[in-house]
């Protein structure tokens, strides 16, 4: 196995594991097991019927073997009930988990842990209460407030979107819910973490945050999952609802196993449908990713830029090696007049594999004064790895404006010997040489956050070269 | 300070050093002339310690120890320093970041302090005013965007931080006008002393106006065919290597 990916031990609990298979009767258990409202079966099942009516998408840069969806098992929850917030009677399993994830649950930071199909719970609850902000599992969330839960899921991602955007609105499980009231600064920064634990088992993530009018909240997003090697899916749909004037920071670095990197078996396909909607004026959406893991990455975090003089941001670096794919990138919808949308986009293919950038940048007929800049920067690591971009204007306003950059740059030994020379250790050099090129897209995370993911591409990369 | 005795390298299994020798004693320039090929540059990365080449027979000693198990930022630390011909670019850092932390790197592994931010940047500071370079290439990246001679003035700056023991500078005047190499040259001229030794490497004799060496190596296929005092780089100029 990869000894460079040192998340992927597996945790020895006893978990309840729904039997594989996809049907109407495991999504009714599924509903039945989360205590869901009437609500949510009608919900799901619709989107079921809908998901049998699709295909699966293959028009991006991706090459893989077709999943079975009848060889999955869609809910897989450890037996014991476990909840971050009394830590003493947690599975001692599972604390060590946590510790050798390097999540601490004392950091001021209120993190909720979804462990294979369910949320361990949130810590800090109360304190963000005393806010009125809302920090909970979704399944929480559809119990306790469901207005506001049926208000908006499916609202920016319908169930139709694509489908894997229906896979998992049939069968969701776990994921985040947020809630920023009107006015609020979220005094802390908000995160969660997905662990997939069992072999064979999807996650399907689902995430729902809603900031309402005047309001800011950071949200910090991690993912590992033990070296198995059996291909799993994670297949998650995250909606972001930003009103008047308020603004959310989206940070995510993706770190699943990503497969044997020489013989490219098992590992993480990771299919996510991420989109932001700036429904209020001068509201502000930024996503800001560091793709590091997983076989497969197909994942477009979105904005739709909607309220007058709204802003969307995308910052990302993606990393491949091994035998790793990612067809990555965004897409900036102007709806209303003066939004402005920002695109950075950081690609380094390494070893074998392959990394695509797929952005479009659509200008609607009302959107007049748009304005978009995109960069797109690729560095190639080695002979055998290929980048691509894939970039499409779409524009039908006179008055917008729309810029793109790219390069496409080489990594080599001289540069790395040349740090050396002057007294760097390759570690290091590699290290330097990352940062530089990414540093746009590491300015926009949190500072901890940051150095964290320029030690992850670092050491993903040492045994890239030379 | 720099012994080099019957050393043979080859790269990709031609051979390119045959048999080089050199002693180079404390606080002296030397100089190593000679035609397209004969392995000059080669010299220079093999004492840095680029990978691609292979040692086959051969000893390299600098300050009484063996560079040949020493990886390139370890012969950095213990004081060896070489100015590249063709200087890297970096996109993306600084060049004060780039060296503030090969300083420090230095530093670090010779059991010295680490100096803060405010230190370094008033430590480059007027290492850059002498070298005339303007207070932007602290903030610009890396060599992007210089021009040939910025390039190799930044060498010379990095070389005037890093303070080495031994400093080979590869084809310094190559690409330089006039101005130039007089203020690369004062830059070098200011760092020589009793305790520090230059190698000098270059193609042409003009160079050698400004640095003066204590002696001139004429090398060709690979080791020193010839030797003598800097009379030797004129007589060179005059009548070119065929000469040799």
């Amino acid at each position: 196995m990869d000894i460079e990916y040192k998340y992927g031990f597996v945790t020895p609990i006893a978990s309840d594991v729904f039997p594989k298979g996809l049907s109407e009767e495991v999504i009714r258990a599924i509903w039945a097991k989360k205590q869901e409202p009437p609500f949510m079966l009608e919900f799901r099942l619709r989107a079921f019927r809908i998901w049998q009516q699709m295909e699966e998408p293959r028009w991006a840069n991706i090459e893989y073997d077709p999943i079975d969806y009848q060889d999955i098992s869609y809910y897989a929850e450890p037996q014991s009930k476990q909840q971050l917030d009394v830590p003493d009677e947690m599975d001692p399993e599972i604390l060590k988990t946590l510790d050798r994830l390097g999540i601490s649950l004392k950091e001021q930071v209120a993190i909720d842990v979804v462990f294979d199909s369910v949320s361990l719970g949130t810590t800090f609850q109360q304190k963000l209460m005393d806010q009125g902000v809302i920090l909970c599992s979704i399944s929480e969330a559809i119990r306790k407030y469901p207005e506001l839960v049926q208000r908006y899921l499916g609202t920016v991602v319908p169930m139709k979107d694509n489908f894997f955007a229906a896979l998992n609105s049939a069968v969701f499980s776990d994921g985040s819910f947020v809630y920023i009231p009107k006015g609020v600064r979220c005094p802390m920064e908000l995160s969660t973490y997905f662990r997939i634990n069992e072999k064979r088992i999807g996650q399907f993530e689902r995430t729902l945050i809603i900031a309402d009018d005047d309001s800011y909240v950071s949200y910090l997003e991690g993912c590992t999952a033990p070296a198995h090697d059996v291909n799993q899916l994670h297949a998650a749909v995250v909606e972001l609802v930003a009103r008047d004037r308020a603004e959310i920071k989206y940070s995510t670095v993706q770190n699943w196993y990503a497969g044997d990197p020489i013989t490219g078996q098992g590992g993480i396909y990771n299919f996510v449908t991420k989109r932001g909607l700036c429904a209020g004026v001068q509201s502000k959406i930024s996503w800001t990713q560091v793709e590091a893991g997983a076989a497969i990455t197909w994942k477009y975090p979105s904005c739709i830029l909607r309220g007058d003089h709204s802003v969307g941001a995308f910052y990302s670096v993606a990393m491949t090696n091994g035998k790793m794919q990612a067809d990555t990138g965004t897409r900036m919808i102007h709806v209303g007049e003066h939004t402005r949308s920002t695109i950075v986009s950081k690609g380094i293919s390494a070893g074998g594999s392959s990394n695509s950038y797929r952005g479009s940048v659509f200008i609607g007929p009302q959107a007049h004064h748009a304005r978009n800049h995109s960069q797109c920067d690729s560095m190639l690591v080695g002979s055998r790895s290929s980048a691509h971009t894939f970039p499409t204007v779409k524009g039908t306003n006179a008055t917008a404006q729309v810029e793109h950059e790219a390069s496409v740059s080489r990594m080599n030994e001289e540069q790395i010997f040349y740090l050396q020379t002057r007294g760097l250790t390759k570690e290091d050099a590699i290290a330097l040489i990352v940062n530089g090129f990414c540093k746009e897209v590491f300015c926009e995370l949190p500072f901890e956050f940051a150095q964290e993911a320029q030690k992850l591409l670092a050491l993903k990369l040492e045994n890239c070269i030379g | 300070m720099l012994d080099i005795s019957n050393l043979h390298v080859s790269i990709e299994g031609v051979p390119i050093l045959q048999g080089f020798e050199l002693s180079l004693p404390y606080g002296q320039v030397h100089a190593i002339m000679g035609p397209n090929g004969a392995g000059k540059s080669t010299l220079a990365k093999v004492l840095a310690g680029h990978p691609s080449y292979r040692i086959d027979a051969g000893e390299i000693r600098f300050k009484g120890k063996s560079l040949l198990d020493m990886q390139p930022e370890e012969r950095s630390h213990f004081g060896l320093f070489m100015s590249f011909q063709y200087p890297l670019e970096i996109a993306g850092v600084s060049n004060e970041l780039f060296l503030c932390s090969a300083l420090n790197a230095r530093n670090a592994a010779n059991n010295r302090p680490q100096l803060s931010h405010e230190e370094f940047s008033l430590l480059l500071q007027q290492k850059m005013a002498k070298m005339q370079m303007r207070a932007e290439f602290k903030e610009r990246s890396v060599n992007v965007g210089f021009s040939g001679g910025e390039k190799k003035r930044n060498e010379i700056l990095q070389m005037a931080i890093l303070e080495p023991d031994l400093a080979i500078l590869d084809e310094t005047d190559s690409g330089l006008d006039i101005d130039a190499m007089r203020i690369i040259a004062d830059g070098v001229n200011d760092l020589h002393c009793p305790s520090r030794s230059m190698l000098v490497i270059t193609h042409y004799q003009r160079l050698l106006d400004y640095i003066r060496p204590d002696r001139v190596h004429v090398m060709d296929k690979g080791k020193i065919v010839r030797s003598g005092g800097p009379e030797l780089a004129k007589l060179l100029e005059e009548k070119g290597y065929e000469w040799i």
